[in-house]
């Protein structure tokens, strides 16, 4: 077991998922029997192997420094689930 | 000497001066409507993607040379994932551990003495959004015009040993960071910000304490004041003999204190990871050059001329240079009126005087650097006296019109004509027989109430030196 | 039958005015509504924009205007791409009520080349599937066995195409989400190189892998669409400034020297023997008509899932973290933030895409990114490098698309052996080349796909060989028979 079910807890509380007990024990099963999957990966040395987080060769791709008009706010707030004054609508924050 | 030393290190946050936004092409104007700057990408729509404003890049660059960084060949964007309704894709475009400029340095003077402190990294990435909370509302609301607005972060070694220092240090990184043009930096008005990492240790220990990190100081002022509660704070925590802890406090202007922000979910985990959409930047040779020969001179360098080349002392220099604003204004002058101590007076006194009173910087004013020699020049040649000189700006910081103007208009002319001022002279001698009598019996001041007399009749406008010498003369 | 048309054929019909594009949009919705109740491939189906847009195009012919290359052809677009007020829901809850008020790059050109939208396809949630059973809505059914699913993630398109409802669809590829489909439904798909097709507008499952690419009834249809839908956005940092070419020009050009690497880990024990046969006969008919095979190894074939699966998931988490109830989808009741936040995406997720981002979010971890994240990106370079130092050799790799033919619906229940299913086509993604796939054969009268891999943009290469192929093989006219089965038994 790589991971135990409090931790899978955690990252179900990083990624801001509820989980009840039955889902949190089912993901932990799941999840450990994909991560003992991916220990092959340490068969592999790469030590001395350079990361690849991009496939391509680019660099500097840059935009000028333009204005170009963007939304309506009437287009900007369509899919709102809650507006009011022209502004998105959220529960208080609690910290 | 007080038993602990103090150990402060500060995360500035600085508004880059860019027309558009850092990833798309909404601008980044202030003070709009609410969500009327905003475009899919800013608001982190679906499928929505960011493409880098090439601007941000050379500014960044800028304000690290400015800071003596060194610009790292490859620098890359990361994201810095948490959740909060200010941050449309619940992540942030940050750099975490390749940033555009590293290991710099900066200078400041403080009681006489130059103090140099580390800059450990100048870093680009976007701004959050606006949320404003009703005060008793059990809502937020949340306005994304600044979301994607370009920020700096430039971060200090812990070097800094005071709150002093760390308002001193704060100052003249907004003065080098104006020069370079690169942003408004107005504390004020959120385009500089100021998070602080905060911790003590025993005197003569080498090894620092446990830290606070401070946030919402929003001003030059609250910085030191939040600063100065916070290390007293931690002193008695000390003193009682508990232990500091390492959390984030926030700064009350109003109470005057720091609190503690508990968060009732776990400590913070970024999960930071390169950005798959965007691409690296290399930045070569030739690149930094070429923006380093678009640096003005800054700030140090034009203090240090000012000295040698206009014979200016190091006070005026200090003070004249700490503005952009007003050293661009002062050799202007300069370049019309060759007197450097008599422009730096000028400006020092009155020009500061009325700058502070109204809070805002020189180059707001209508006051032109033509009409400040001008005004010089009527001084110098007796047209009119230092007195009147002071009437005359208020004027011109008003209406802009030209000194001479003025002075005709106004009929501000000085008299230097003899017998006009001997006649103004004897009357006052005549209305004034006990300050006469007082003068004649030694006591000197007197002098000073019948010159101002003098003065008062002719409305400030008898050379001062001719009143002064005409009344010894006439009671000698 | 009009709905049969190609690309191509139907384009021909138009030129030559013997038929109008609304009599070909007409013909395809009727398709639609005779067929979809049982293939079950669009989540929405656009039909007043659709007849509309096909009126315009017909206007614009009768006074005679210069018309756009695919001017009134019938289209769908899987539904992760964005149209300006038209559903995108990504198959989600999260986003079922969600109309862009903007247009996908691929959106934007493809009403330029004159086409029709008929309407949006089904996907397993966010693209994260193989099958379509993971779409919050429906699954998909595979027209030539409305029992068995037509693959994913892209289904919807692959099966909407297979089953004549449109002339031709777009998919989306992170890890074989169209050759995939594209193998159990018997028609052609093809990822293009990374970087080719700009993926603004494209709802992002993995940013690094994820490009857009056409599913066609041919290869000639396939360059067409090419042609509407590749080349340089500024809006795509990761788009590459270069200029696409005629991807029809090279068609003709045979396989004559053509030099094929056929890497053997694609042929090992995991792969059906009927799938090994027929892909091994399309490789004899390519080596007939004048190419040259040789054996190769491609070593780290086997650590393709493992990255994969780290890799995307990681994306993926970062990702879908807007999905968050504050700006647009799916909003739970909570009387404060953070209930907002868990309740909305616990009810609005499946499990499938739970499931990654919980693997993501821990890859990424404090403590875990370098055993995780950080070794599947190093791992990455060294599939990268197998293929990099092929191609000094090989202007192909042939290899199955897919380790069987479709399986039947609800049969596939273990995450990890459903993952298995990609294990030929995720390597192409990783290293971020092109890559088609075309059928080569049935077994069970179910197609068996054939995977063309290139070099990065030698697209019109895999295209001149694969036309080579076609012509000689004939599959491209084989159809699925939508009578005899009745619809599918209720999920």
């Amino acid at each position: 077991m790589k991971l135990t079910g409090k931790e899978v807890a955690h990252v179900a509380s990083l990624a801001r998922l509820a989980m009840s007990e039955d889902e949190t024990e089912k993901f932990t099963s799941q999840l450990n029997a994909i991560l003992e999957f991916a220990d092959k990966l340490n068969l592999l040395e790469t030590k001395d192997i350079l990361p690849t987080a991009h496939v391509l060769p680019l660099k500097n791709v840059f935009r000028e420094d333009r204005i170009c008009p963007g939304l309506e706010r009437k287009e900007a707030l369509l899919n709102a689930p809650e507006e009011e004054e022209g502004m998105f609508r959220v529960p208080r924050v609690i910290e | 000497m007080s038993k602990y030393a103090t150990v402060i290190g500060l995360e500035v946050h600085i508004e880059l001066a860019t027309a558009s936004k850092i990833f798309c092409s909404c601008p980044t104007e202030f003070g709009k409507e609410p969500n009327t700057h905003v475009c899919p990408v800013c608001l982190g729509l679906p499928g929505s993607l960011p493409v880098l404003n090439r601007r941000v890049v050379e500014f960044a660059i800028k304000a690290g040379l400015a800071l003596n960084c060194e610009i790292p060949r490859f620098a890359k964007f990361d994201r810095k994932n948490y959740f909060y309704p200010d941050l449309p894709k619940a992540y942030q475009i940050s750099q975490y551990d390749l940033p555009l400029a590293v290991s710099g340095y900066l200078e400041f003077a403080l009681n006489g003495e130059t103090k140099r402190v580390g800059i450990t990294r100048v870093h680009i990435e976007e701004d959050a959004g606006k949320l404003v909370h009703g005060d008793f509302a059990d809502y937020s609301l949340a306005d994304y015009n600044r979301t994607g607005v370009p920020l700096i972060e430039i971060v200090s070694e812990p070097d800094l040993r005071s709150p002093e220092e760390a308002k001193a240090y704060l100052e003249k990184l907004k003065s080098v960071i104006q020069y370079t043009g690169i942003s408004d930096v107005k504390m004020e008005e959120g385009s500089l910000r100021c998070d602080a990492n905060v911790s003590i240790m025993p005197a003569g220990s080498k090894e620092f304490g446990t830290r606070s990190e401070i946030k919402n100081m929003n001003s030059f002022k609250a910085v030191q004041r939040g600063l100065v509660y916070e290390v007293d704070r931690q002193k008695e925590v000390l003193e009682a003999g508990g232990k500091v802890v390492q959390e984030t406090r926030r700064w009350d202007e109003h109470k005057g204190i720091t609190f503690s922000m508990r968060s009732k979910e776990e400590a913070h985990d970024y999960r930071y990871f390169p950005d798959p959409d965007l691409v690296p930047i290399i930045v070569e040779h030739d690149w930094v050059e070429e923006i380093r020969q678009s640096l003005p001179e800054m700030p140090d360098a034009r203090r240090t001329r000012y000295v040698s080349e206009w014979g200016l002392p190091e006070y005026d220099a200090a003070v004249i240079t700490a503005s952009k604003a007003m050293s661009d204004f002062f050799e202007a002058t300069l370049a019309e009126y060759h007197d450097a101590k008599a422009v730096a007076n000028s400006l020092m006194g009155e020009i500061l005087k009325y700058l502070n009173a109204h809070g805002i910087e020189i180059h707001q004013t209508r006051l032109t650097p033509s009409h400040l020699a001008e005004l010089l020049k009527l001084q110098t040649d007796g047209t009119i006296s230092g007195k009147i000189a002071k009437t005359v700006f208020e004027e011109m910081f008003s209406s802009g019109k030209k000194p001479a103007e003025i002075v005709k208009e106004q009929g501000l002319v000085q008299i230097s004509d003899k017998d006009a001022i001997a006649a103004i002279v004897e009357q006052v001698i005549t209305d004034n027989p006990k300050s006469v009598e007082d003068f004649k019996a030694g006591t000197e001041k007197a002098i000073g109430f019948l010159v101002g007399q003098v003065m008062k009749i002719s409305k400030g406008r008898a050379n001062p030196e001719m009143v002064n010498q005409l009344l010894r003369e006439k009671l000698r | 039958m009009l709905e049969e048309c190609t690309v191509a054929e139907a384009l021909k019909l138009l030129g030559k005015k013997e038929i109008s594009a609304l009599e070909l949009t007409e013909a395809a919705l009727h398709r639609v509504e005779a067929v979809d109740e049982r293939i079950k491939a669009f989540v929405t189906v656009t039909r007043n924009e659709a007849l509309a847009t096909a009126a315009l195009v017909d206007a614009k012919r009768l006074s005679g205007e210069e018309m756009p290359p695919l001017a009134g052809i019938p289209m769908a677009l899987k539904d992760n791409m964005c149209t300006k007020g038209v559903l995108t829901t990504c198959s989600s809850k999260i986003l079922d009520n969600f109309k862009p008020p903007y247009d996908a790059t691929v959106v934007e050109l493809l009403r330029d080349a004159g086409t029709v939208l008929l309407g949006k396809t089904n996907l397993d949630e966010f693209a994260m599937g193989s099958s379509t059973e993971n779409s919050a809505l429906f699954t998909t059914r595979n027209p030539w066995d409305v029992e068995r699913v037509p693959g994913g993630s892209s289904g919807g398109s692959a099966a909407a195409v297979a089953a004549d409802e449109v002339c031709f669809a777009l998919g989306s590829d992170t890890g074989g989400s169209i050759r995939q489909p594209a193998a159990f439904c018997g028609v052609v798909g093809l990822k293009p190189t990374y970087g080719r097709v700009s993926r603004y507008g494209l709802i992002a499952f993995a940013s690094s892998l994820d490009q857009i690419g056409p599913f066609t009834k041919d290869i000639w249809d396939c360059a067409l669409v090419m042609n509407a839908i590749a080349g340089y956005d500024s809006r795509d940092t990761t788009s590459v400034p270069l200029a696409s070419p005629d991807y029809t020009a090279q068609l003709l050009g045979g396989v004559k020297g053509l030099r094929i690497g056929v890497p053997k880990e694609y042929f090992a024990a995991g792969i059906d023997r009927d799938v090994r046969n027929a892909v091994q006969k399309a490789l004899n008919v390519l080596v007939a008509l004048g190419a040259e095979a040789e054996e190769i190894s491609l070593p780290h074939t086997d650590y393709g899932i493992p990255v994969y699966y780290l890799i995307a998931p990681a994306e993926a988490s970062s990702n879908l973290a807007r999905y968050d109830g504050v700006q647009y989808g799916y909003r739970a009741e909570a009387d404060n933030l953070l209930e907002m936040y868990k309740k909305t995406r616990s009810q609005g997720f499946g499990s499938e895409v739970k499931r990654r981002i919980m693997l993501g979010t821990y890859a990424l971890s404090s403590g875990y990114y370098d055993a995780y994240y950080l070794k599947a990106l190093k791992v990455r370079t060294l599939i990268k490098q197998d293929f990099d130092e092929a191609f000094k050799k090989f202007d192909l790799i042939l290899t199955p698309t897919a380790p069987s033919t479709a399986f039947p619906v609800g049969t596939v229940e273990d995450p990890l052996t459903m993952y298995l299913n990609d294990i030929c086509t995720i390597p192409v993604n990783l290293a971020g080349l092109p890559a088609l796939s075309m059928p080569c054969g049935f077994v069970n009268n179910l197609p068996v796909g054939l995977q063309l891999i290139g070099k990065p943009f030698a697209e019109a290469t895999i295209l001149q060989a694969a036309y080579a192929y076609e012509q000689h093989s004939g599959l491209a006219k084989k159809k699925p028979v939508l009578s005899g089965k009745g619809v599918p038994k209720d999920e």
